[in-house]
């Protein structure tokens, strides 16, 4: 069954008619050709898809896209602004913070989110008690990025360029 | 996929009309499970109402203590908000010990504890499953039994409720509003969920397009001192083998009252109404808290399987449970 649905995507507007299955991973890759958000398992399980959608990292795999009617999304594709890549892919190029690069969009969108979080003084469950302040050290990272796998295992690499990202993003 | 007919009302009321008068429509929070149960063909709805916009996305205050959420809450912001974690520590370390980041900012309130069971063989819809189609058989007896019941099962399903934050809720006297075709109503939240019995294919007590409005924490001051402690196979992201949620109130060395509950070892979050009784009134020590798991799990029973069995639950469960309030006892107030 179709219906029609209007969304913002990487800045751009788009009025579309879509089946009422149609995922918006699918909706993103299929119909606007945005290619970043990648269809790694399609259940949930590895980030890879990872988008924003009205700023928060969320999983466009197990997202209908008729229920998204009205959102604003980001992919990494639209993080770069002026033709200057985003702080937290700059940070992934400079640590080396990747192989193969399948999960990598996904990586930089959910760390985006992620600092964004940090920033709001949300708690993770590596601050034991959520009533402490957290610091952004190498469990914070890897507890707070475990909703996305890089089966390369660049984890090495990706905490350090959170940690480097989060450092030259923070107010100064 | 099925072709489904979509809807987003902007009102509960109209929600439930929609779902009650079409028995093969289903409500939609945040989809992080049923969207993934049309994909397998767990869940094959023809009509699926969106009822984010229909429930409140708000936390308010009850005036006395309490807290009223919103079925809309995402499970990030619930986890984030302040009273949350400082009122209810439990509800907050429960929400943040389960699934990922994005997966808590898609997640409802609502949703989070209709979530349904991630045994293997429900979600796999080439085996036999009680659950899925009643009466077709259960292949978790004998099978992979890890992550399967040691308390409350039946012959015909031996599933777990997957929510960490329903075990919180269970341990604290929460309630469930719910709006239905015959009107509202409040549920004690630990008789939400059902036990298997011979209908395994019901997870809870809710009626047919009856529909999460709320869920309230009472006050309860001695939730201040609570606890969530979940084992499970990765360090993160992962479902819990065994879990406790707990509160206590100890004074002068002694367990004045405790409220535990229990998951990953059951059909429900399990209230373990025997070991808060046994612990009552005694001092606050390991023997005390290992009598009173070992009080609650006198009528455990493992599951042989392919993987071994799960009999490593019951003492695993013991000492979580001792770890656990050892910690809290110990804490500063």
């Amino acid at each position: 069954m179709k219906t029609e649905l209007s969304l913002d995507v990487d800045g751009e507007p788009y009025h579309l008619a879509v089946d009422t299955r149609m995922t918006l991973l699918d909706l993103l890759r299929e119909r606007l050709g945005k290619m970043s958000p990648k269809k790694g398992c399609d259940h949930g399980q590895c980030g890879a898809c990872t988008v924003l959608i009205n700023g928060r990292r969320a999983l466009a795999c197990l997202a209908l896209a008729v229920a998204h009617d009205g959102s604003e999304v980001v992919t990494a594709d639209g993080l770069a602004h002026d033709g200057a890549l985003h702080p937290v892919a700059q940070a992934f190029l400079d640590h080396d913070a990747f192989q193969c690069g399948y999960c990598t969009p996904g990586q930089i969108c959910s760390a985006v989110g992620m600092l964004d979080e940090f920033a709001q003084g949300w708690p993770s469950a590596a601050t034991i008690y959520p009533a402490s302040e957290p610091e952004l050290d190498h469990d914070e990272v890897a507890e707070r990025m475990s909703g996305n796998l890089c089966r390369c295992g660049a984890y090495a690499n990706i905490v350090p360029a959170v940690q480097d990202a989060a450092g030259q993003m923070a107010p100064r | 996929m099925k072709p489904f007919a979509y809807q987003a009302p902007g009102d509960a009321a109209t929600a439930v009309r929609s779902v009650a008068a079409d028995p093969a429509a289903v409500f939609l929070g945040g989809g992080t499970n049923l969207v993934d149960h049309l994909k397998l063909g767990v869940a094959a709805p023809d009509l699926i109402v969106d009822v984010t916009a229909a429930t409140s996305n708000e936390i308010t205050d009850d005036g006395a203590g309490g807290l009223r959420i919103g079925a809309a809450v995402p499970n990030s912001e619930l986890a984030a908000d302040r009273r949350v974690r400082d009122r209810y520590p439990v509800v907050a370390q429960a929400l943040l010990s389960g699934a990922s980041g994005q997966l808590r900012n898609m997640a409802t309130t609502g949703g989070n504890p209709l979530q349904r069971t991630r045994c293997v063989y429900f979600q796999d819809v080439t085996t036999p499953c009680n659950k899925r189609k009643s009466g077709s058989g259960c292949s978790a007896i004998g099978g992979y039994t890890r992550y399967h019941a040691i308390l409350g099962a039946s012959e015909q399903c031996i599933a777990t409720h997957p929510s960490d934050l329903a075990v919180a809720l269970a341990a604290l006297d929460a309630e469930v509003r719910v709006l239905g075709a015959a009107g509202e109503r409040g549920i004690p939240f630990v008789d939400l969920h059902r036990l298997p019995g011979e209908h395994p294919e019901l997870d809870t007590v809710l009626e047919h397009g009856e529909l999460i409005l709320s869920i309230d924490l009472p006050p309860l001051p001695m939730a201040a001192r609570s606890a969530y402690r979940k084992v499970r196979d990765r360090a993160s992201y992962a479902f819990a083998l065994v879990s406790v949620a707990a509160a206590v109130d100890v004074a002068d060395g002694i367990v004045r009252d405790a409220r535990i509950a229990f998951g990953g070892v059951a059909h429900k979050p399990w209230r373990a109404t025997k070991a808060e009784e046994s612990l009552r009134g005694a001092p606050a020590s390991d023997d005390s808290y290992r009598a009173a798991a070992q009080t609650e799990l006198a009528g455990a029973q493992a599951q042989d399987g392919i993987d071994g069995g799960n009999a490593f639950k019951i003492l695993l469960l013991t000492r979580t449970l001792v770890a656990t309030l050892r910690d809290l006892a110990h804490e500063e107030t």
